[in-house]
């Protein structure tokens, strides 16, 4: 080791003069001392200094250009004419300058034929798909999923619970389900077979084995048999003999696989015991029938349309 | 005959309390009524049972420390609580199934929130203000603290607040005003603790012994004394019922807006940086054992620095129903706000120069140091956030969590914790620390913590800010919410795994503390005499 750092140049020996010295012997203290604290008389640091004039002068400067200083009945409104609401207003206004063909062509077109025109159709799906993500995607998932059997329908599919053709899903869109905020609102109310006594537990069982068989899950045939009748009587009108359901009173189909509450035993039990509400806003006073138009043709194209 | 009257006194306390609790008309007042009867209750017997003895003598010429130790028992107790429900909340963000559907109501996110809050800021930052501020007030005014027991009153009657806060929290009980969220009975009760101590304090100033009043005493009035007016006028509201915990705040609409944000800002500019400043002029040159860098600096900073923080408050209500002119003055006066809130970091860093070794051989100084780096760092980036066009995108989004927090772990974190290293040893007369290994972990894991949390904040803060205002060429939105919060989930969980390592650090620190007073070597008394130093 010796022989090598010998061979080797030496580094310059580091003298740096002592910083603290050197501030003792150039700076005194104000001769104060708390609990022996004392302070040096260091004057302020020039660049601190100047930053700090620098900001007031700027803000003066931004005083007189942008609105600063209230007065009795108003604020000086700076030299620049600058208004934050104005300014949303104008940004508001250039899209809507814009887009104003697009809706009002959206408006003046036909619900069925709004897809024939391709630059029409393209402009719907954006807008909608904007406004879906805006409004519909807390209950409906942002991709339109639904909320697998929690009772947020999936719109990817064509099982649809009030129709899926364009009329439809805008009807829909507008009024919502089910909501007192509008009259023209999807309506239906299943009985609550057990909870008000329509049918007693023994009766329910054998209806859910029924309706398993409908959609060919497992169940007990024997069941299933016996359930049958009460199903005819009690559930059939809605839901049709071969449980297809029926859009027009927003029945579910029950002979697929795909459940809006869950497709177990304990599910299905649940919604016939006592019954489900499942309610929907409408649109109609939240967005403009061109929004509602073009969220009614983004869903209708997500996979389901009819 | 004092203490006859005292006892009158709090025996009327405990009967009011419990006819007031059996007619109480929600959960939150009951309970508080509770607490008040159990801490009127044990103030009784233990007056009781001192009744008759000797009043012991006061030397007047000793440094009154005992509600001091107090104090730095309640910050690192409380330092731990809030950090844990802090922990607590960001796992929720990131895992929304830990808010438990049986503790609904009461351990959920929306209640803890607040509860994290108050409990890191007025719970742990309060304490440690107010046992510095007794520490530093006597030690620089070379007087003991002016009125006798009322320097307890203040400790205690300030843990009976919190408690009072923390239990309305989780009972639902709220003025729904941010870091301003306890009720009308609750902010009363503060109100009198913080009188207390503002005429504690102030007494020990006025029979100092020094001739001049020291910086860091500059500071602490200045807290204490904004605090009480901020105080005040964000919280005038009219109790529904005197039997209820809910009240009608008086204003309403963008004024009540601007009142909250006078409010809030300034609990975060005369709390948070002023009374924390206070602290840093005392502990580091102490623990420096270096003269302060620039008295004139000192002076320029604090004045410009209390004029300009008041002004700041509108920059939390850019682009709402505030009208134009109030936000362009939040603006500017947040920007003029930039260099004499630097003024305090020079004097602290440049306090160190010609002892910068230190840094290597004294972790308690490089804890000190990266807090004074810290407070450098998110006082550039309040006023860069206050620019209205930044403030656009950060506005709502993490950033403005990560930007407190580098405020408030890196700056009011590690200075009290600074602090506490400082007090420990000198309160219980002990050697030293029992291990300052324990403090370069809790310096590394706390550091790395802090980085990880901020990191993480500013990434997703900024990518939700830009996700948000993202529109396509025809002015349609790109992105659900959802969509946002999807995006974020990995940041979450790294900024939850950082707050882990701070709480981790502060434990340690608890440790390391409890063991310093136990188990280190006892220091000869060396007559905490309060003599003037020169």
């Amino acid at each position: 080791m010796a022989e090598e750092t010998e061979n080797k140049v030496k580094p310059p020996s580091r003298q740096y003069p002592d910083p603290a010295k050197k501030i003792e012997q150039e700076v005194k203290t104000t001769g104060h001392s708390w609990d022996g604290i004392e302070e040096y008389d260091n004057p302020m640091p020039r660049w601190w200094v100047w930053i700090f004039i620098i900001t007031i002068v700027w803000s003066f400067g931004y005083w007189i250009a942008f609105p600063a200083w209230p007065g009795i009945q108003s604020a000086t409104s700076g030299l620049l004419g600058y208004s934050s609401r104005a300014n949303v207003a104008q940004e508001i206004a250039e899209f809507e300058e814009r887009n104003e063909v697009f809706f009002a062509q959206l408006n003046d077109t036909e619900l069925d034929e709004i897809r024939e025109d391709d630059e029409l159709m393209r402009f719907a799906v954006n807008a909608g798909g904007s406004v879906f993500a805006a409004q519909c995607s807390q209950c409906h998932g942002a991709g339109g999923a639904g909320v697998q059997a929690a009772g947020y329908p999936n719109l990817l599919n064509d099982d649809w619970l009030w129709g899926g053709t364009m009329e439809d899903i805008h009807q829909t869109i507008r009024y919502g389900i089910r909501n007192e905020d509008f009259l023209d609102a999807r309506w239906s109310e299943m009985p609550a077979f057990g909870r008000d006594g329509l049918l007693d537990d023994e009766e329910i069982d054998q209806v859910v084995h029924y309706v398993l068989s409908l959609s060919g899950s497992d169940h007990d045939a024997e069941l299933a048999a016996a359930g049958a009748e009460n199903y005819e009587i009690n559930c059939a009108s809605c839901h049709m003999d071969d449980g297809s359901g029926d859009y027009f009173i927003g029945a579910p189909a029950l002979n697929n696989q795909i459940w809006l509450y869950g497709g177990s035993f304990e599910a299905i039990r649940h919604s016939i015991y006592y019954s489900r509400f499942g309610v929907m806003p409408g649109f109609a006073e939240r967005l403009r029938e061109a929004e509602i138009r073009a969220v009614a043709a983004y869903v209708h194209q997500l996979g389901g349309g009819q | 005959m004092w203490d006859y009257v005292k006892l009158a006194v709090l025996g009327l306390v405990v009967v009011v309390a419990a006819v007031a609790a059996s007619m109480a008309r929600d959960l939150a007042y009951f309970v508080h009524m509770m607490v008040i009867i159990l801490a009127a209750g044990i103030t009784f017997f233990w007056v009781l049972r001192r009744i008759g003895e000797p009043v012991p003598v006061v030397n007047q010429n000793e440094y009154m420390d005992g509600p001091i130790r107090y104090g730095v028992i309640a910050t690192a107790f409380w330092g731990v609580v809030g950090f844990l429900v802090g922990v607590v909340i960001a796992f929720q963000l990131a895992f929304p199934q830990l808010n438990f559907e049986w503790s609904q109501g009461y351990l959920n996110f929306g209640r803890l929130r607040p509860l994290h809050t108050s409990a890191v800021i007025f719970a742990f930052g309060g304490n440690a203000l107010i046992a510095t501020a007794f520490h530093v007030v006597q030690r620089t005014s070379a007087a003991r603290l002016w009125g006798g027991g009322l320097a307890w009153f203040v400790f205690w009657g300030y843990q009976l607040f919190i408690v009072m806060a923390a239990t309305g929290y989780v009972l639902g009980s709220t003025q729904a005003q941010e870091y301003a969220e306890p009720e009308w009975l609750t902010d009363l009760w503060l109100t009198i603790v913080w009188v207390a101590f503002l005429i504690v304090f102030m007494g020990t100033v006025i029979k100092r012994r020094e001739p001049h009043i020291y910086v860091a005493n500059w500071f602490y009035m200045a807290f204490i004394i904004t605090v009480a007016m901020l105080h005040l006028v964000n919280n005038v509201s009219i109790p529904v019922s005197l039997l209820g915990s809910k009240s009608v705040p008086v204003w309403s609409g963008v004024q009540s807006a601007m009142i909250q944000w006078w409010y809030g800002h300034n609990a975060v500019g005369f709390f948070l940086t002023a009374g924390f400043l206070g602290m840093m002029y005392y502990y580091i040159p102490k623990q420096a054992e270096r003269p302060v860098y620039s008295y004139k600096l000192s002076i320029m900073h604090f004045w410009a620095l209390i004029f300009l923080y008041i002004w700041a408050g509108p920059h939390h209500l850019h682009y709402t129903a505030l009208p134009d002119w109030a936000q362009t003055l939040g603006m500017t006066f947040s920007i003029m706000l930039w260099m004499p809130s630097w003024g305090g970091m020079i004097n602290g860093l440049m306090t160190l120069s010609g002892a910068w070794d230190k840094l290597r051989t004294d972790p308690i100084i490089r804890m000190m140091v990266v807090a004074v780096g810290f407070y450098g760092m998110a006082t550039f980036e309040g006023p860069m956030m206050s620019i209205k066009t930044v403030n656009s995108l950060s506005h709502y989004t993490d950033w403005t969590i990560g930007h407190v927090h580098s405020g408030a772990l890196g700056w009011n974190g590690m200075i009290t914790f600074g602090a506490l290293y400082y007090l420990v040893p000198k309160l219980w007369q002990r050697e030293g620390l029992y291990s300052l290994k324990l403090v370069s972990w809790h310096f590394w894991l706390a550091t790395i913590g802090i980085v990880l949390y901020a990191a993480s904040m500013w990434v997703t803060g900024i990518m939700e800010g830009l996700m948000w205002r993202e529109v396509d060429a025809q002015g349609f939105l790109v992105n659900s919410f959802a969509d946002t919060v999807a995006a974020k989930f990995p940041m979450y969980v790294v900024r939850a795994l950082g707050g882990t390592l701070f709480l981790l650090g502060a434990i340690i620190m608890c440790y390391n503390l409890w063991k310093t007073v136990t188990d280190s070597p006892e220091r000869k008394p060396a007559a905490a005499a309060a003599v003037p130093a020169e």
